[in-house]
């Protein structure tokens, strides 16, 4: 599918303004049913399986089941995001699962430097924010 | 019994929306890596009270090409020569590119990667005992002078899950939370109704309530990224979305600058990777970091035969680099599916393999080598988990352990892009320095006319998959490039600023034309009890399926292996005729499919300009990515030139032409 919502699991993010997984979804594809207070993704075939809302989903109540036009049934990826890693569990149509766990990121959230109140030189030269004497190439036709 | 004959989705769209207006000095419209670098450098440049506001049809947290993240970064300069990434490139596209744009991307690209870091982004390093560090343990940046893990002469590895938020943090603390305009998708670029050929803003509506959302600005950065399901893919139930390029990207960069008249260039161009069948993982790191081969359905490893050496003599001097053009690594490829030699499989397990025995061979002992093995099994998983885990899901789906069995590798639908191995674009200035080339003539000829990556329209940039005849930006790139038009678009401010744009149409014109396929519905929906069909609209899903279909079958995609020839890109540029009339009556019933319906008008202006470029240029320039039957070979001599076209909102009329390709960079040695 693409992405799919566990009904026990989604609480429609409380009937905020926005449920985390349609604020995040790049393709627009997640939305919240207000009656049933429960979230669906509604164009499975327009799911890149960026598992953007699986991970950002506060419940854990989104999983994503393989295309089923290529992806026979049985296997599944699922990841555990927390601010600095990130844990997979791949489990296979034959029951086998792997783990892997990788660093997503080196500095606390909210902490990138956007160099506030730095100011550039001249707008007159090709120079960007941090550069100063760009080369000019050498090695001429 | 319920007719189905309602609105779909949970957000039903009015007939008449709400009109909004915002006036600003430099609108940004896109939110990927080119848009998020634009944001970060502009307020460097920026005088105080400058009124910036980025404009994202999604959330800029995961917006763009890198949303899902990525494995590795493939543009990092690092210790090369700059001149030989543009021999490289230059090589991997045929021949036909800038070079300009391409070297000045080159010396900016490195303090994009070095920023990355220092936000957050984990590189690997080498380890002093020559092993791979992932990036989170301790070892020196970049800036340090530490040792990115290689995989290419210009690639290195990342952890890059999360690398999407990272570069999205700082682009958003620059600029401020409320001048960044999420779930809002501009459909059109306006001109000013004084000036010629001059920017002045633009249109969209909000995905989110019934709102339109009318810009006027003094410049304008368009920067929305490649085009995606515009050829028939080869999945065509749900594993349509499983595109290789973000299913998102609708060709919005090149309809919304080709309508108010900015010059297209390569437009013929198009890229049709090669890629683990169905899942589309991706195969660099295969290739480049675990040294695996492909061997066809026969068991041959048939990419180093003599038959090969002689199908690369015939295209020189690109053949005969030693990493082989990608399109004529397709080329080689299609040759073997053709023959009956299919299906063509990557090697995982002999190059899995191949490692265990090098440790063994190394005098390691068992427990040693199953150590190094988690480690490698790690790295292997970690490519797919990181960009692309529907291949992940597949492996999982299938039982595929890769270090038992191969993957079968195929070449994929065709994708319209010009930051990765593509260069379909946007004609732009390069920098205004004396060893960019000086040519007279009008802009569209021209290498330089005053402002960094301008387009032939006065106030109007683009960058990342914008820029075209500068393939193999990638992201890092593309966040450098969008970095470039930053400062460039603040000197165009102080230059002009006396300029006080004035929109052509009243506010109420430009919402009427935006929810034109919502009023249609209104009008029309209860001629019939079923949403979808209707004699008087079509719906947005119907007409994609239209456009891919023709493309497929006339534009030469996989349902012909690629080949095409005047006679069929004439029906379907008659078929793309009568496919524009048709958008004028797309319907929509809620913002969902009004998203769609923008998305599908954006595709097929997209594809028009394709299709015409690859009708004017008398040649197959690109052998693997498509042919023409009726001019079959790589024209040197009569091509070696760009297509640049032109369309001119005035009179409507399309104008193609042959644009001479000057060499900056020595030719000899060509590598």
């Amino acid at each position: 599918m693409p992405s799919y919502v566990d009904p026990s699991k989604c609480d429609g993010c409380k009937g905020g303004d926005k449920t985390a997984c349609m604020y995040i979804c790049p393709n627009d594809l997640m939305v919240l049913n207000v009656e049933a207070m429960k979230a669906y993704n509604q164009e499975p075939d327009a799911c890149w399986e960026c598992y953007s809302c699986v991970k950002i989903c506060p419940q854990g109540a989104i999983f994503v089941r393989g295309y089923d036009d290529f992806v026979p049934l049985g296997g599944q990826v699922h990841p555990m995001r927390s601010s600095d890693s990130i844990m997979w569990t791949v489990k296979f149509r034959n029951g086998n699962i792997k783990r892997f766990k990788f660093p997503i990121r080196t500095t606390a959230e909210g902490a990138a430097n956007e160099y506030p109140g730095e100011k550039g030189a001249s707008l007159d030269d090709e120079n960007l924010l941090l550069e100063s004497a760009l080369p000019t190439p050498t090695k001429l036709a | 019994m319920a007719l189905p004959n309602k609105p779909k989705g949970e957000l039903n769209a009015v007939v008449d929306p709400e009109i909004v207006e915002h006036s600003c000095d430099v609108l940004i419209v896109g939110g990927g890596m080119a848009a998020c670098g634009t944001a970060f450098e502009i307020t460097k440049w920026a005088p105080e009270g400058m009124k910036i506001i980025l404009v994202d049809k999604a959330s800029l947290e995961r917006s763009g090409a890198v949303a899902q993240g990525l494995s590795a970064i493939n543009t990092y300069i690092g210790e090369n020569a700059i001149e030989d990434y543009v021999k490289m490139v230059r090589n991997d596209l045929m021949g036909v590119v800038r070079e300009d744009l391409i070297y000045d991307l080159g010396r900016h690209v490195d303090e994009s990667v070095k920023l990355f870091e220092e936000w957050g982004l984990p590189i690997w390093k080498k380890a002093d005992d020559g092993g791979n560090l992932d990036g989170a343990k301790p070892a020196k940046t970049l800036r340090e002078g530490g040792t990115p893990v290689r995989t290419g002469k210009w690639q290195i590895m990342i952890n890059g899950e999360s690398y999407k938020c990272i570069v999205a943090e700082p682009a958003k603390k620059s600029l401020g939370e409320d001048n960044i305009h999420e779930r809002v998708f501009i459909v059109k670029m306006l001109l000013d109704k004084n000036r010629d050929n001059t920017i002045a803003g633009a249109v969209g509506f909000s995905t989110r309530e019934n709102k339109v959302h009318v810009y006027t600005c003094k410049t304008a950065l368009v920067a929305c990224g490649g085009a995606v399901n515009i050829f028939r893919p080869r999945s065509t139930g749900e594993g349509k979305g499983r595109a290789w390029y973000p299913v998102w990207n609708a060709g919005s960069t090149y309809t919304m600058c080709a309508q108010v008249g900015a010059t297209l260039t390569m437009m013929e161009n198009r890229f049709t990777p090669a890629r683990f069948k169905d899942g589309y993982g991706p195969v660099g790191a295969w290739f480049l970091l675990f040294k695996a081969k492909v061997q066809n359905g026969l068991g041959e490893f048939y990419a180093n035969s003599p038959a090969v050496k002689d199908e690369l003599a015939k295209f020189m001097p690109y053949g005969a680099s030693a990493v082989t053009p990608t399109c004529l690594r397709n080329h080689l490829m299609i040759n073997e599916l053709k023959e009956g030699r299919g299906p063509i499989y990557m090697a995982t397990d002999v190059a899995l393999n191949a490692f265990l025995d090098a440790q063994r061979a190394a005098g390691k002992d068992e427990k040693e080598v199953k150590k190094f093995w988690k480690h490698l099994e790690s790295e292997a998983w970690e490519d797919f988990l990181d960009m692309s885990v529907g291949q992940a899901g597949l492996w999982a789906g299938t039982n595929t352990e890769p270090e038992k069995v191969g993957s079968e590798i195929m070449p994929t639908e065709p994708y319209m892009l010009g930051s990765h191995s593509g260069c379909c674009g946007i004609w732009t200035s390069g920098p205004e320095e004396s060893w960019v080339p000086t040519i007279d003539g009008p802009r569209s000829h021209q290498y330089k006319w005053g402002y960094n990556r301008m387009t032939t329209v006065n106030g109007l940039f683009t960058a990342g998959d914008g820029v075209g005849a500068s393939g193999h930006k990638f992201s890092s790139g593309s966040h450098a490039e969008g970095r470039i038009c930053a400062k460039q678009m603040v000197k165009y401010c102080r230059d002009n600023a006396d300029f006080k744009p004035e929109l052509a149409q009243t506010a109420q014109e430009l919402a009427d034309e935006v929810y034109a396929p919502v009023k249609l519905y209104h009008q029309f929906k209860d001629a019939s009890t079923a949403s979808d069909v209707n004699p008087n609209y079509v719906k947005p899903a119907g007409l994609m399926m239209r456009l891919m279909k023709a493309t497929d079958e006339y534009g030469g995609g996989v349902a012909t292996y690629y080949m095409t020839s005047g006679k069929l890109l004439n029906i379907c540029l008659d078929l793309l005729q009568v496919m524009r009339e048709d958008a004028e009556k797309m319907a929509a019933s809620d913002l969902h499919e009004l998203l769609r319906a923008w998305e599908n008008y954006h595709r097929i202006w997209c594809v028009e300009t394709h299709i015409r470029h690859i009708e004017f240029r008398k040649e197959s320039r690109y052998p693997g990515f498509y042919y023409r039957s009726d001019y079959p070979t790589c024209d040197d001599e009569n091509w070696k030139a760009f297509v640049n076209s032109t369309f001119d909102p005035k009179s409507k009329e399309w104008k193609c032409e042959k644009v001479p390709c000057v060499n900056i960079i020595e030719t000899e040695p060509w590598i």
